[in-house]
């Protein structure tokens, strides 16, 4: 266990990019991207461009390692994730270490690659939660999204078998200008494979997505009806069906918290072993992350330079600086705040505040009102 | 128009909640507190709300459980039973107890 006195010990130099003192406190939850390989090529997908080979990937017992300094450093949630991680086949070992630290181990799978019997051993080694990705429920919309013939009628067939294994289920529905009118029936398609939560979330433009955002991107109208169709659900739906929506953030007044502030309460693991505050974080080119295959995550968490470049408050410019809602969203996302104004500290451009806000909203306006949207680029390995 | 097949549950004094195996209740060493983990979110109720959690054992009625946390906590059961009818329900709602 990595005790207070040891967390202490690690935070005595860390410094901020303002170079003040920040004091983490232990990690709440773990995203491990244990591979890059996915049967599906969805155009949406927020892994970087260029996506790491099999031979790339950490090894069996680096993962286990990695697991073993998580649960020590206090992680309690795990999610398994990718590309596809049941595309490992160390999957089992993985599930059945979390499950011996008591950490809570959640597999997010697109569900269809998988048999009724995988998922079975797979909840009796001790798996927690499956969330389960849905691009449409209309058969030739999810085969164009996907580029993967009979998605859905697998995704449907799977989520059956995640009931009958006893799991909990989680649809996560990422809506976007192609499917962002079938709100309403994602949450039905939820509600009768059994599922006990629903994420109907927005494309995030980073990686695949922001290539693809001409083709992405809703429209304001669009987004104003979700909106609603979500909000008389959830209370439709209270103490039937979980509802966790995610609006579009070109659209809002105030930026997301992004990942509950930086370094904050979660971290990545890349399939190579890269350690990143969020997924998109080696969109930061002006900066340097480190390997799990050279140091501890204990001390990655709490001593090194690019996990505390953006903790406490102090690194902030104006508008934020000066603004009462600098703790509530933390200045918002500095991926997107350095891909659309050239600089990880800036404002977060979804802020209504940011002098960048009025060409992001007219951006997602001009794009989104498009009769003729660009074709898909698909995620592929060895495109970029 | 959505249609569901399931309905809200409504706790009364005869309900018997019980945690559902995907909800579990731990012990978290690192920040020395309890913890309840659930589906992709982590909870941390107060010393009342784990004590109330862990006498969701599927067989006492919330009138019993409220009778048990009286006792303990040497106060009226009145107030108590109302604190534990509002918890039970936010925490179905919530999906986190099965009535």
């Amino acid at each position: 266990m990595v005790g207070q006195a040891a967390a202490e010990d690690l935070s005595r130099d860390a410094r901020n990019e303002a170079g003040e003192n920040v004091r983490a406190g232990p990690p709440l939850g773990m995203l491990a991207e244990l591979t890059h390989r996915c049967p599906l090529q969805c155009p949406y997908c927020s892994n970087p461009l260029r996506l790491l080979k099999a031979g790339d990937e950490l090894e069996t017992g680096d993962w286990l390692r990695v697991f073993d300094q998580a649960a020590e450093l206090g992680v309690l949630q795990i999610h398994l994730s990718g590309g596809e991680p049941t595309l490992r086949s160390d999957l089992d070992q993985f599930v059945e270490r979390l499950a011996a630290h008591g950490v809570y181990s959640n597999l997010i799978t697109a569900g269809v690659n998988l048999s009724a019997d995988k998922i079975k051993k797979l909840a009796g080694l001790g798996l927690d939660h499956v969330q389960l990705s849905v691009q449409s429920v209309r058969r030739e919309n999810a085969d164009r999204i996907t580029n993967y013939k009979g998605a859905l009628a697998r995704k449907r067939a799977f989520a059956g078998w995640v009931i009958e294994a006893g799991l909990p289920l989680t649809i996560n529905a990422v809506t976007h200008r192609n499917n962002i009118d079938e709100t309403e029936a994602f949450i039905q398609f939820a509600l009768d494979a059994g599922a006990q939560r629903i994420e109907v979330a927005n494309t995030q433009y980073y990686g695949w997505a922001a290539v693809n955002r001409a083709a992405l991107m809703p429209g304001y109208e669009q987004c104003l009806r979700q909106a609603d169709i979500v909000g008389a659900a959830q209370r439709k739906l209270t103490g039937i069906l979980n509802i966790d929506y995610v609006p579009t953030d070109y659209y809002a007044k105030y930026p997301k918290p992004c990942m509950g502030g930086w370094a904050n309460d979660v971290f990545n693991v890349t399939p190579n072993g890269q350690v990143l505050p969020c997924h998109a974080a080696e969109s930061l080119t002006d900066m340097e992350f480190e390997n799990v295959r050279e140091r501890p995550l204990a001390e990655i968490w709490y001593a090194s330079k690019s996990f505390n470049r953006f903790r406490g408050a102090g690194w902030m410019p104006e508008p934020c600086r000066s603004c009462e809602r600098k703790h509530v969203d933390f200045g918002g996302c500095r991926c997107q705040a350095f891909a659309m104004t050239g600089d990880a500290r800036a404002t977060d451009p979804a802020c209504s505040l940011s002098p960048h806000h009025h060409a992001m909203e007219s951006l997602a306006g001009n794009l989104s009102s498009s009769n003729a949207p660009p074709a898909f680029e698909y995620r592929r390995i060895g495109r970029y | 128009m959505i249609v569901a097949s399931r309905a809200r549950s409504i706790v009364n004094e005869d309900s018997r909640p019980v945690l559902p195996r995907y909800v579990r209740i731990r012990f978290d060493k690192v920040r020395q507190r309890h913890v309840v983990l659930a589906p992709e979110k982590l909870y941390w109720p107060d010393e009342i709300g784990i004590a109330i959690l862990d006498k969701c054992d599927g067989e006492r009625s919330l009138a019993q459980i409220a009778a048990l946390l009286a006792a303990d906590y040497d106060a009226p059961y009145e107030i108590i039973f109302n604190d534990v009818l509002e918890f039970a329900q936010e925490w179905s709602d919530r999906l986190l107890l099965k009535i």
